[in-house]
């Protein structure tokens, strides 16, 4: 089995898949072996919309180190807003 | 030997009475050929697993790879189907049964179909390759690096499944299971307890299990690959084939 840890946070917003733009509902966060990235592991985003059915997904594969990367981004893209990402 | 075969998709009657869809590769000649049900892992109904499909039809085998996942999203690319069916828990152990069952009664519409007939699971599709021999009426089943056969998933685990290996002495057919030395789950700890139990219960199993290898080392497009491991594992599934599902069935 290849399913060790997820996490789950609903997530308003939108994301742009296979068909457009859709509003979120919810993002999970997984560490798993990747359907298309060439490592073992990866850390797995799933931007969804369950109202919407499965197609309505945008995946991401990142290796921990480029997903640690991208969280110190985007605490930093956060802190630099100031007030206007207060929200 | 005639080579030629087919591999199209077919409408089953799964769990429930429910229409799925499977993919069903078989060899073109008069047979009799053995079927066998191929359990897809947990990245869903895919294009490795259509492969593996044709691989048994290459060989003499009709392979039927029902889409376990179908309820999830029967129009959703297998990827998100699987998410899908992740966010879920997993595939339920009772619709699963009924799916695979369902899809090896479709091969009893096949004249050219033996009658005799194995399972082979990868990943996920491991366990319930047991599943499907401590519950169905098959004849040979492979489980390839199934995890929770033993022990329990970890604590934050999405998929509710339950160990299985207290069961053993239930098998109804030979078991043949393939292990990377390098997987976690299961580790080798989890194989040396599958075979202790297969042992006290005077189960007819073999295990073999490949240095240097971890989770998934049959899976050519990814990067646990491994081989040499997988040239042996192969071998080894149509040597255990070979002897448990030729000939029809009595």
């Amino acid at each position: 089995m290849c399913t060790y840890v997820t996490e789950k946070s609903p997530v308003a917003g939108s994301a742009k898949g296979q068909s457009g733009w859709f509003r979120l509902s919810h993002a999970m966060a997984y560490v798993d072996h990747p359907y298309h990235s060439p490592y073992e592991h990866t850390l797995n985003l799933d931007f969804l919309n369950d109202a919407e059915g499965p197609s309505a997904r945008v995946a991401v594969e990142l290796t921990p180190a480029s997903a640690r990367e991208l969280v110190r981004c985007i605490e930093a893209a956060l802190a630099a807003a100031g007030p206007a990402a207060a929200g | 030997m005639y080579t030629g075969l087919i591999a199209e998709e077919v409408r089953i009657t799964g769990h429930g009475g429910d229409e799925i869809n499977a993919y069903l590769a078989r060899p073109l000649g008069p047979g009799p050929y053995p079927g066998v049900g191929v359990i897809h892992h947990m990245p869903g109904w895919d294009e490795a697993t259509t492969e593996i499909a044709r691989k048994f039809a290459a060989h003499g085998y009709m392979a039927i790879v029902p889409n376990l996942h179908y309820r999830e999203g029967p129009d959703a690319s297998p990827d998100d189907a699987a998410a899908a069916s992740r966010a879920a828990g997993g595939v339920p152990d009772e619709r699963f049964l009924g799916d695979l069952a369902g899809a090896l009664a479709h091969l009893g519409t096949y004249a050219e179909f033996s009658g005799t007939k194995g399972v082979i699971g990868y990943c996920s599709g491991g366990r319930q390759a047991f599943l499907a021999a401590l519950s169905l009426d098959i004849d040979a089943a492979v489980d390839c690096y199934g995890a929770f056969v033993v022990g329990e998933p970890p604590e934050g685990m999405p998929l509710k499944v339950t160990p299985l290996v207290q069961r053993a002495a239930e098998l109804r057919c030979p078991l043949l299971g393939l292990f990377g030395n390098e997987d976690k789950f299961p580790s080798p700890e989890h194989v040396d307890e599958l075979e202790s139990e297969l042992k006290k219960v005077g189960a007819t199993y073999e295990l073999h299990r490949y240095d240097g290898a971890g989770h998934g080392f049959f899976a050519t497009d990814r990067a646990m690959y491994r081989p040499e491991a997988a040239v042996d594992g192969w071998k080894r599934i149509f040597d255990f084939y070979g002897r448990y599902l030729a000939g029809e069935r009595a």
